[in-house]
């Protein structure tokens, strides 16, 4: 038993009675180095911990939740914690679907998702990782002209959670990371590229590819230029299609649908995209670095299938938004950390892959747009209304290929028009840091706004 | 009420951070609690409350920073997170040096009523209030979610250059979101309160003229037509407007993005680069708004800062870290989100100052354009200048009347081409509260401005 774990059955069992109590505790420790000129201008190590409280008394009119946090294990915080949630809880209004999580028997898949090197690589190793990335972007190509940033950063985290249900639950992981801005600059201007690898531990990480990747989207991106309105297709690159999967998978939650905030309600078992689109929330896949066994109220995490081949199959459901759609739980409980009580959503989102790689999906589209960043995300996109309207930069596709870097223009339309308009799904996956992985996405009817 | 921590600690952590050479140190020690209450399809589902307290230690050495952070406050736990920031330094050269703070420069909260002393009930009947108020603009609310969020934070922070100073920071937020359906799906409305004062902001009439203002948005909306695509004049309404000029060049005059020369705007100080009519100020000294602070969180006084005056550039916004490189002093704009992170220049209340035109007059010269009413958030790369924001309530001017709603969209721009654009600024002036994200820290800022008039702008719909 992990020792986090002995530590949450202790704090349940000194708790009391008269209510039914959840215990969610998380500590973690983590590294950011960030290199600039050849130095460690910012280098922070630190190690947090804290706790998460819910109480839930149950009667005749329903149950009321109440809820507290703290961010120290310490006793007396410990102690506040539980007499605050306590208080919280009774001014809640009773509902006869607020309940907490209750062993499902589904058993929890075993995962390898921590790396014990992330802790004992040391320090200076992690130090060179950022000064060589710093220095093979500024000396790989002339005309990069400032590194704003290069940076190391890895953490390793647990969590437990035990609840008067009968939850149990405990489940840790490690990650790492480097990711460099590269500045660009010629005779039109400055253009920006940003480069990332990740991992679950310093050796997993590809230094030479997060700079070779920053540095050709900075510098092809020179000379971009704002190209009249239009409509087209786009092919969103990996990273862009991550984005626009999480904002999916956002409405495909079950908590959304029940509040009536998703436009995907109501319509299970509808054609709500093209038949080449099917996507899964799969945490039991270990390729993602979302990975997880369990979910945030503890229990096993698994694979669901949202889209299938275009048909919206289900739904992902956290215990409370289960009930009031009068189905259960699917494993999907995620919790923003210490301060955030459960909520349904996706935690490793995929597509499952298409035929052609990037360059047979250009060569199929002849004609359109190269989407490799986009900005405004979180203003543009409604995930209510489906209105899609977000800042773009990247390439003109003319004759199947790659041509002109184009800037300073939007890509709009509908999510549900988008999801119909899916003309390729991409072979070329790549496990990004988030929720979700990206391919090589084409989307057609996309309205350009330029000049 | 008693200090965060005593004096000797604060004294010892210094000495300590300084031992191997640490040209700087500073000790941030934060003592933070929220709570929270959630109203969503007419039931309280949640009431939550939370605790953060710690310090954060930073060692400036040369060109490096190290820092470390603890949730333990003795003084065995600070001077030991004191020695790990210091672990940067490359030893040597230090000794003992012996860090003596004078009299601390303290500042009250600002609320006449705490957050601790209110009620629970009370919180629960403005839910209430809210909800229903909105429900009774339409029966095509379908679904109404309002949530009360109040926070009070406490800081010291001492240096090894004698700052030493506290601040006691009461800030209340109430935000109502509105969904409406109708034959074409469904749409949102939103509107917040926010500000850096107690309870009493919080009055039965403010709560309802928000939950008004929430519900008659969406069901505005009800009845958009998709957005134009391309270039056209844009009228921003006073208040939520500021964000631009918060995106547009906000984030560009940071004096970290100038000393990297990674902003548009490096070198230009003195130079035209906005129009005549653009005085832009960040000011943290304005009373009660969300980004207001009686000293920042490295103990200096907010102050009020020039940063474009009719036109031309006056100066960039400064922390004690950019500002020690430059000789010069910070303009009070070095924030963190908590003890947790290193502080960095960041904004307060930001806006530009009002102008001499008519609101309606301006409208009303404008034969074809976009009406902007509300504006969401925005985002900015700083080097190459390009943003982007996004309206959430905006209307079609047609021959100088404000006609159509529009749905939802961006609009996207390149700060100094649009600073240039700025032809008419009128003179109701108002102020909106926001929060800045920065390197994954969020802080709450203030935006503002009148009326104004952009010649060009692209607004990203789909309507050709």
């Amino acid at each position: 038993m992990s020792e986090l774990l002995a530590l949450a059955e202790g704090i349940l069992e000194g708790a009391g009675g008269g209510h039914e109590i959840e215990i969610y505790l998380s500590r973690g420790v983590d590294t950011e180095v960030q290199a600039y000129q050849g130095e460690v201008e910012e280098l922070t190590t630190a190690a947090s911990s804290g706790i998460g409280v819910r109480v839930l008394r149950e009667s005749a009119g329903g149950a009321q939740v109440g809820t507290a946090w703290a961010g120290s294990l310490d006793e007396d915080a410990v102690q506040e914690a539980l007499r605050e949630a306590r208080d919280n809880l009774r001014y809640a209004t009773q509902d006869e679907y607020v309940t907490f999580a209750r062993p499902d028997g589904v058993a929890a898949v075993s995962l390898q998702l921590t790396d014990p090197s992330v802790a004992s690589t040391p320090l200076k190793e992690k130090i060179a990782m950022a000064i060589e990335l710093e220095r093979l972007v500024r000396d790989g190509d002339n005309r990069i002209r400032q590194v704003e940033s290069a940076n190391y950063s890895d953490y390793v985290a647990e969590a437990a959670i035990v609840s008067t249900f009968g939850v149990r639950a405990s489940y840790s992981r490690s990650g790492a990371f480097v990711s460099v801005e590269a500045i660009a600059s010629d005779s039109s201007g400055d253009q920006t590229g940003w480069g990332l690898s990740a991992g679950r531990a310093p050796g997993d990480l590809d230094v030479a590819q997060a700079a070779s990747d920053a540095t050709r989207r900075a510098t092809r991106m020179l000379g971009a230029r704002k190209p009249a309105s239009m409509k087209c297709t786009a092919v969103f690159d990996a990273r862009s299609a991550a984005t626009l999967l999480a904002i999916i998978g956002g409405s495909l939650s079950g908590e959304a649908v029940v509040r009536g905030r998703s436009f995907f309600a109501n319509r299970l078992g509808e054609e709500v995209a093209a038949s080449s689109f099917t996507v899964l929330d799969d945490p039991t896949d270990p390729r993602h670095f979302s990975a997880s066994v369990y979910d945030g109220e503890g229990l096993a995490c698994r694979r669901n299938v949202l889209i299938e081949r275009g048909r919206l199959s289900a739904f992902v459901y956290d215990s409370v938004s289960a009930r009031r759609a009068g189905t259960a739980s699917t494993g999907s409980a995620v919790r923003g950390g210490i301060a955030g009580s459960p909520s349904a959503g996706c935690r490793a989102l995929q597509l499952v892959p298409g035929e052609l790689n990037q360059a047979e999906i250009f060569e199929r589209v002849a004609n359109g747009i190269y989407v490799e960043s986009l900005t405004g995300v979180h203003s543009g996109v409604n995930p209510v209304s489906g209105d899609f309207s977000v800042g773009v930069t990247g390439m003109m596709i003319r004759d199947g290929e790659l041509a002109e870097p184009v800037r300073e223009i939007t890509v709009a339309s509908t999510l549900q028009r988008m999801l119909l308009d899916v003309e390729f799904v991409g072979n070329d996956v790549e496990w990004l840091p988030g929720h979700a992985a990206g391919q090589s996405l084409a989307v057609s009817g996309i309205s350009v706004s330029g000049v | 009420m008693p200090a965060l921590v005593e004096r000797e600690i604060l004294e010892a952590a210094l000495a300590a951070a300084l031992e191997r050479g640490g040209e700087f140190a500073e000790v941030f020690v934060e003592d933070r609690r929220t709570s929270s209450a959630l109203l969503d399809q007419r039931r309280v589902e949640e009431l939550s409350s939370g605790r953060d307290r710690g310090a954060g230690i930073r060692v400036v050495v040369g060109e490096t920073t190290g820092f470390a952070h603890t949730a333990d406050l003795s003084e065995a736990s600070l001077v030991q997170a004191a020695r790990a920031a210091a672990g940067v330094a490359r030893g040597g050269g230090g000794g003992v040096r012996e860090v003596r703070l004078g009299p601390i420069d303290e500042h009250p909260s600002r609320a006449d009523l705490e957050p601790g002393h209110v009620d629970k009930e009370r919180k629960i009947e403005l839910l209430r209030h809210a909800d229903e108020v909105a429900r009774a603009q339409g029966t095509a609310i379908s679904q109404v979610q309002v949530a009360l969020g109040d926070s009070t934070r406490r800081f010291v922070v001492a240096n090894s250059e004698g700052v030493f100073a506290a601040d006691h920071q009461v800030r209340t937020r109430f935000n109502v979101s509105c969904v409406a359906t109708g034959d074409a799906g469904m749409q949102t409305g939103y509107r917040p309160i926010a500000a850096t004062r107690g309870f009493e902001v919080l009055s039965s009439e403010a709560v309802a003229e928000a939950a008004r203002g929430a519900a008659l948005q969406a069901i505005t909306k009800l009845e958009a037509r998709p957005a134009p695509s391309g270039e056209f004049a844009v009228v921003l309404a006073g208040g939520s407007g500021g964000i631009l000029f918060h995106e547009a060049c906000g984030h560009g005059l940071e004096a970290d993005a100038i000393m990297k020369q990674a902003s548009v705007y490096a070198g230009k100080v003195g130079q035209l680069v906005a129009s005549p009519l653009v005085t832009l100020v960040d000011d943290g000294t304005v009373d009660g708004e969300w980004g207001y602070l009686a000293v920042d969180d490295e103990g200096r006084p907010g102050a009020r800062n020039v940063l474009i005056e009719n036109g031309v550039l006056t100066d960039y916004m400064w922390d004690y870290l950019r500002a020690r490189k430059q000789g010069r002093t910070s303009s009070g704009n070095g924030r963190r989100q908590s003890y947790q992170h290193l502080p960095m220049v960041r904004m307060t209340n930001t806006y530009l100052l009002e102008g001499e035109d008519d609101a309606d007059g301006i409208v009303a010269s404008t034969p074809y354009g976009v009406y902007v009413a509300q504006l969401g958030g925005g985002q900015v790369n700083t080097a190459t200048g390009d943003f982007v924001f996004g309206m959430t309530s905006a209307f079609l001017i047609e021959n100088g009347r404000i006609t159509a709603p529009l749905r939802d969209c961006n609009l996207i721009g390149n700060g100094p081409d649009v600073l240039q654009r700025v032809d008419a600024v009128a003179n109701d002036f108002s102020m909106m509260p926001g929060t800045c994200g920065k390197n994954g820290q969020s802080v709450p800022v203030g935006c503002g401005q009148a009326t104004m008039r952009l010649t060009g702008v692209t607004i990203g719909g789909t309507a050709s």
